[in-house]
């Protein structure tokens, strides 16, 4: 039983440092040429801008909801004044990043494990490297790039969509204006608000794109493995994005401590 | 002794997936210019020499040459120069099914290749012609039937004129018109460019059109070697069964 016991710790330990060295070549590849700019904007547009719809939606539906809750829960107190600074700093630091990171785990982690799983499969990757491009580059590089571009961009539509969801609720029971409502979101709101906040949609790509890729390059077992490729990354590029958040927030409050405050 | 005409060298190679030897102390001289036809039975570690030479794979133990450039020793960007020079069609085509047949072809040509994009196009579209493909260029592959993929590949293994042209399984997915054609090209490309040819074929009508030599691998080894005269008069039983198989594999 315990010779069971270290080999399942040994492999999984074993895995993980290649995951892990994996990921750092994909961060020290993002430094050296050849660059792959073209397939970088292409990956761009087809994780980014085509996520843009579902971000946007989603955005404005959690802002609605959240204006909801936080008018009820602020109207006990007759702080109601203070929904909209309350909802755009919820937004700002930490609902809006974490949702919007969620969604393009599911969106982009399922898309891209499901792709470069297939192309494993059918031996495109193969196919690139004799065609000597450098598949690692090309197929993953590009997508972790464009994953860490899109996620600040992504993250601040969400941010306005979900601010704009807010007034929409505020306006149907207060008939607050849209000048006003904007003004006071943005009366608590500072710069040091946003700087943690991008950053660290810039570390939920890296981690979305490097797993998905991962899972998806290291595939095999034919169709049924592109299947389990997909859905392993929506989920392991989840937890580990909610288990990095815990330390980024952390890592905030000790960069910056008037955010704890 | 390693001849120095040869393309390509295999020296002692042994690779091994898990506890199955596939390729086991393998010594083979492919030479310039010329035909080879690797054959053998399914699983005998014919694909996975073409992978070898071409760098896909490592060996466990052994070196792979190509000219004078050890596969096995070569940096990433020296490996990838190597690459350049050789053509490499996949048993299943392996083609990029996110773009058209004819983007598949121009791929090479627009990564190694300064050429302007009407040009690059040309070339494309004459590679394609070249298969008989050339009404299927603007089609997705996941169009095309099994043996429309397969000289689609071929067309896009040529698209560089490499010095050597590395096919698997040519034959496979097509109807023997299309196959005798597929043959006559490449013993055309040897022949018009002195393009060096490994072939792996099950097929022995096809491997008797195309090769100047024959190699025949069996449980990962070289069983014999020669023309196909000296594999139909071979010690080996199995090879002399083989080369009378008329219908192929």
């Amino acid at each position: 039983m315990s010779g069971f016991v270290r080999t399942v710790v040994v492999t999984r330990l074993a895995r993980g440092g290649h995951a892990a060295t994996f990921a750092g070549r994909a961060l020290r590849d993002i430094f050296r040429p050849p660059f792959e700019l073209q397939e970088t904007a292409r990956q761009v547009y087809e994780l980014g801008w085509r996520s843009l719809p579902l971000i946007a939606a989603a955005g404005y539906a959690v802002g609605i909801v959240m204006s909801m809750h936080t008018r009820a829960s602020l109207e006990r107190f007759g702080a109601e004044a203070l929904v909209p600074a309350g909802l755009a700093l919820a937004l700002v630091r930490e609902t809006g990043p974490l949702v919007c990171g969620l969604l393009l785990s599911g969106r982009v982690g399922a898309g891209v494990g499901a792709e470069l799983g297939a192309m494993k499969v059918t031996e495109q990757i193969d196919a690139l490297e004799a065609v000597a491009v450098d598949s690692f580059k090309f197929l993953v590089v590009t997508r972790v790039v464009a994953c860490m571009i899109a996620m600040p961009i992504l993250t601040a539509v969400m941010n306005f969509m979900g601010m704009l969801g807010g007034w929409t609720a505020e306006s149907a029971v207060s008939g607050m204006g849209f000048e006003a409502y904007f003004r006071a979101a943005f009366s608590l709101l500072q710069f040091s608000d946003y700087v943690p906040g991008t950053l660290k949609t810039m570390v939920f790509g890296f981690i979305i794109a490097v797993t998905a890729s991962y899972l998806g390059v290291h595939t095999s077992g034919g169709t049924q493995g592109v299947g389990y490729a997909a859905t392993r990354s929506v989920v392991t590029a989840s937890i580990l994005m909610i288990a990095a958040n815990v330390v980024l927030v952390r890592l905030i409050f000790f960069v910056f401590p008037e955010m704890a405050e | 002794m390693i001849e120095p005409a040869a393309a390509i060298r295999l020296d002692h190679v042994s690779k091994a997936f898990g506890a199955f030897r596939v390729l086991d102390d393998v010594s083979i001289s492919i030479p310039r210019g010329r035909a080879t036809v690797v054959l053998g039975r399914s699983g005998t570690g014919k694909s996975v020499t073409l992978r070898h030479i071409v760098g896909l794979l490592q060996p466990d133990s052994g070196r792979v040459f190509v000219d004078d450039d050890e596969i096995t020793a070569l940096s990433p960007s020296a490996l990838a120069a190597v690459r350049q020079r050789i053509g490499f069609l996949f048993q299943n085509a392996a083609l990029f099914d996110s773009i058209t047949v004819a983007e598949n072809v121009a791929f090479p040509l627009r990564r190694h290749s300064t050429l302007p994009d009407g040009e690059i196009r040309a070339r494309a579209l004459e590679k394609l012609a070249a298969v008989g493909l050339a009404r299927a260029a603007e089609s997705m592959p996941g169009a095309l039937s099994g043996g429309m993929r397969k000289r689609a590949g071929l067309a896009r293994a040529m698209a560089l004129d490499p010095a050597i042209l590395l096919v698997d399984e040519p034959s496979a997915g097509l109807d023997p018109v299309t196959s005798e054609e597929i043959d006559d090209l490449l013993v055309q490309v040897k022949q018009e460019r002195g393009t060096t040819l490994v072939v792996v074929t099950h097929n022995i009508p096809s491997a008797r059109r195309i090769a100047d030599t024959m190699l025949f691998l069996h449980e990962g080894r070289v069983l014999a070697q020669g023309t196909a005269e000296d594999l139909e008069r071979s010690e080996h039983e199995l090879v002399r069964k083989f080369m009378q198989s008329e219908a192929g594999g």
